[in-house]
């Protein structure tokens, strides 16, 4: 059976960029938030690779994306994703930033979902990733399958097989580094994924052109999707007290560290 | 006023597991006396011990598995019955699964990973941390109920008295389909070998240096697995990683057999809990260094004196090879067992 494959996804600042936050009149924000390089989200970036993968191993099957952020920076974004994996987006204009709430994001993100046209319910896999970086908070693909009436959901998932009689054989990751074992009698379902175990792909600078033909298209017309704090009022926000006085400690010998360390690991 | 409920669910033998235990220290020290206790489960006959007000119960095998249906039917149903507008519950696998649709359900508002509640001025904030633990913010919410899941280590877990509430059993009306899912059961990690231990008292990091050529020109991969994994034994340390060295297994080269995705510790992986850190051959980079927030006491053995550690992400570092290191660590373990 051909899957309908809906992988929601957005943008998040580079994590090698050092952030500030600042709470002006309108709420928290990072500071220059608009100028920071972003990134394709990391869980929702496998989400897609897994999605692309299982895309092509079921003939018939279809990939979309859906992603919440502001209009120019998914722009520049999808440019560079769009290389890794063929998809229809579906953009949605609004912030993506880690101060709101999940509630917004979720309606918008599944009000597009059922927009649909061709939507078959008995077809439908709604991926994600199960925590985002920048709220990291795993709700929005919960709402969003809640308002889709998916009841099957999991999240932190790093692998999805389908069984010879079309089931979901799915891994979570539960406590203490274990994975729990699931199977499900099929679509619709809903997956936030973790890592699961497929490489980045390379560009493809086809695939890239073929998706840019329809993205850029689906970013012209994003529609603007309120995505705000809701009740979520802050009172402080703190960058960690994070320096600490290093002490470097060259020129001894490995038997004396391995003292000292000994010494440490059993204080 | 809030009426404040504790949700948990139990273990498999029946019990609150070490987290439920300190959500409800931590929901105790909010209501007092007037708290509720709901619990989830195949077995709950150990509800009647909670020092709560009222304790609300869903009994039955359908609610033995972890399962999202069930789980939302049944938190859905103790959540309504017990008028919560404040519920605080631990952030399990389990229920971080399944409480933010719930929250949904009842038209409230959620907050995962939080790490603390406090009452001020008699109102409730939280706090929790945002951008993969890059920044801490404190904040209140109107809405209710207000669902909290609270992350371990944050609160000293419950012990004392039961209280005087009568143990009720709430119906869950299961809708047709909730079963569509089976829970088969939980696996040890693809790699076989049980590396990460959250109770651990020392989380012992892994970097790619260890798969990298070393001196002579050649990488020691062999070596490197040995050495690591005697430590391992003889410490009980939990193993982390960085991503680039888990990440290698997916590009075929020669890498460390135990380790998986699981084991990556980081922005885009996990963020422990332990009282110490040794990080060895990783190079301490700021999306790597996030996963440590939570670890007080941090060391790392890295061959450059100029390696993220260096830069006040560490306490010590020894600038060494930490093949040697290792290698004169478990001997000294060893002798002195
Ligand atoms: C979107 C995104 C998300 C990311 N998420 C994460 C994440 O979650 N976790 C994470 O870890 N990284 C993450 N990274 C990657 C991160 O930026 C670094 O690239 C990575 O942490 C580097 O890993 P490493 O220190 O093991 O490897 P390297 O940078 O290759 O460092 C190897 C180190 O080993 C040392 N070494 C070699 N031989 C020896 C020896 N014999 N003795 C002692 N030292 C030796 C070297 O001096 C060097 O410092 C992310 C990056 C991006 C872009």
């Amino acid at each position: 059976m051909p899957y309908q494959i809906v992988v929601c996804g957005s943008i998040v600042p580079d994590p090698l960029q050092t952030l500030e936050p600042v709470i002006g009149p309108g709420g928290p924000s990072l500071k220059n938030e608009m100028l920071l390089p972003s990134v394709f989200d990391p869980w929702a970036a496998h989400a897609l690779y897994e999605a692309a993968h299982l895309a092509s191993t079921v003939a018939g099957s279809k990939v979309w994306l859906v992603s919440l952020g502001p209009k120019a920076k998914l722009q520049q974004v999808v440019m560079t994703i769009a290389q890794k994996a063929p998809f229809e987006l579906i953009a949605l204009d609004g912030s993506a930033s880690g101060f709101t709430d999940a509630h917004d994001t979720a309606k918008a993100i599944a009000a597009s979902i059922l927009a649909i046209p061709e939507l078959d319910r008995r077809r439908l896999l709604v991926f994600g990733g199960w925590e985002s970086a920048s709220r990291g908070a795993g709700v929005t693909m919960q709402i969003t399958g809640e308002l889709l009436g998916i009841v099957d959901q999991f999240q932190g998932v790093d692998e999805l097989k389908i069984t010879a009689d079309g089931r979901l054989q799915v891994l979570e990751r539960v406590e203490s580094g274990k994975h729990q074992v699931s199977v499900c009698d099929g679509p619709p379902a809903l997956l936030g994924w973790a890592t699961g175990n497929r490489p980045e792909p390379r560009n493809n600078p086809q695939v890239g052109m073929l998706n840019m033909r329809t993205a850029m298209p689906a970013i012209q017309k994003a529609r603007p999707a309120a995505a705000g704090a809701r009740d979520l009022l802050f009172q402080d926000l703190t960058l960690p007290k994070q320096q600490r006085e290093t002490e470097i400690v060259k020129d001894r010998s490995a038997e004396e560290i391995a003292r000292e360390i000994v010494a440490w690991i059993r204080a | 006023m809030e009426t404040v409920l504790f949700l948990a669910h139990t273990e498999a033998d029946g019990s609150l597991g070490k987290i439920a235990l300190e959500s409800l220290g931590a929901a105790k020290e909010l209501a007092g006396d007037s708290l509720v206790a709901g619990v989830i489960g195949e077995n709950t006959s150990t509800a009647g011990s909670l020092p709560a007000s009222r304790v609300l119960t869903v009994t039955g095998t359908e609610f033995a598995q972890a399962r999202y249906a069930t789980d939302a039917a049944a938190a859905e149903a103790v959540c309504r019955a017990s008028g919560a507008t404040i519920v605080i519950a631990p952030a399990t696998s389990r229920w971080a699964r399944v409480l933010p649709g719930v929250t949904h359900r009842l038209g409230g508002s959620v907050d995962t990973h939080v790490t603390g509640i406090s009452l001020r001025g008699g109102k409730l904030f939280a706090t929790r941390w945002y951008y993969r633990q890059r920044m801490e913010g404190t904040f209140e919410r109107s809405g209710r109920p207000w669902v909290l899941l609270l992350e371990s280590g944050c609160h000293a877990p419950w012990s004392g008295a039961a209280g005087a509430g009568a143990v009720e059993a709430v119906e869950v009306p299961l809708a047709e389909g909730s079963c569509r899912t089976t829970v088969q059961g939980v696996q040890e990690s693809q790699a076989g070998q049980q590396t990460i231990r959250p109770d651990a008292e020392l989380l012992f990091v892994t970097g790619a240096g260890w798969t990298k050529a070393q001196r002579d020109g050649k990488p020691h991969v062999k070596e490197a697995e040995t050495l690591i994994l005697e430590f391992l034994a003889k410490t009980q340390a939990s193993l982390g990683s960085s991503k680039s060295l888990v990440d290698i297994s997916g590009e075929g080269q020669q890498v460390l057999g135990f380790l998986t995705h699981m084991n990556q510790v980081g922005q885009t992986g996990s963020t422990p809990r332990h009282p110490k850190g040794l990080a060895t051959c990783c190079h301490g980079e700021e999306p790597h260094v996030v996963g440590w927030r939570f670890i007080r006491e941090r060391r790392a053995v890295n061959l450059d004196p100029n390696c993220g550690w260096a830069r006040g992400k560490a306490d010590v570092l020894y600038v060494a090879d930490a093949f040697e290191v290792l290698e004169n660590v478990n001997r000294c373990l060893r002798e002195t067992s």
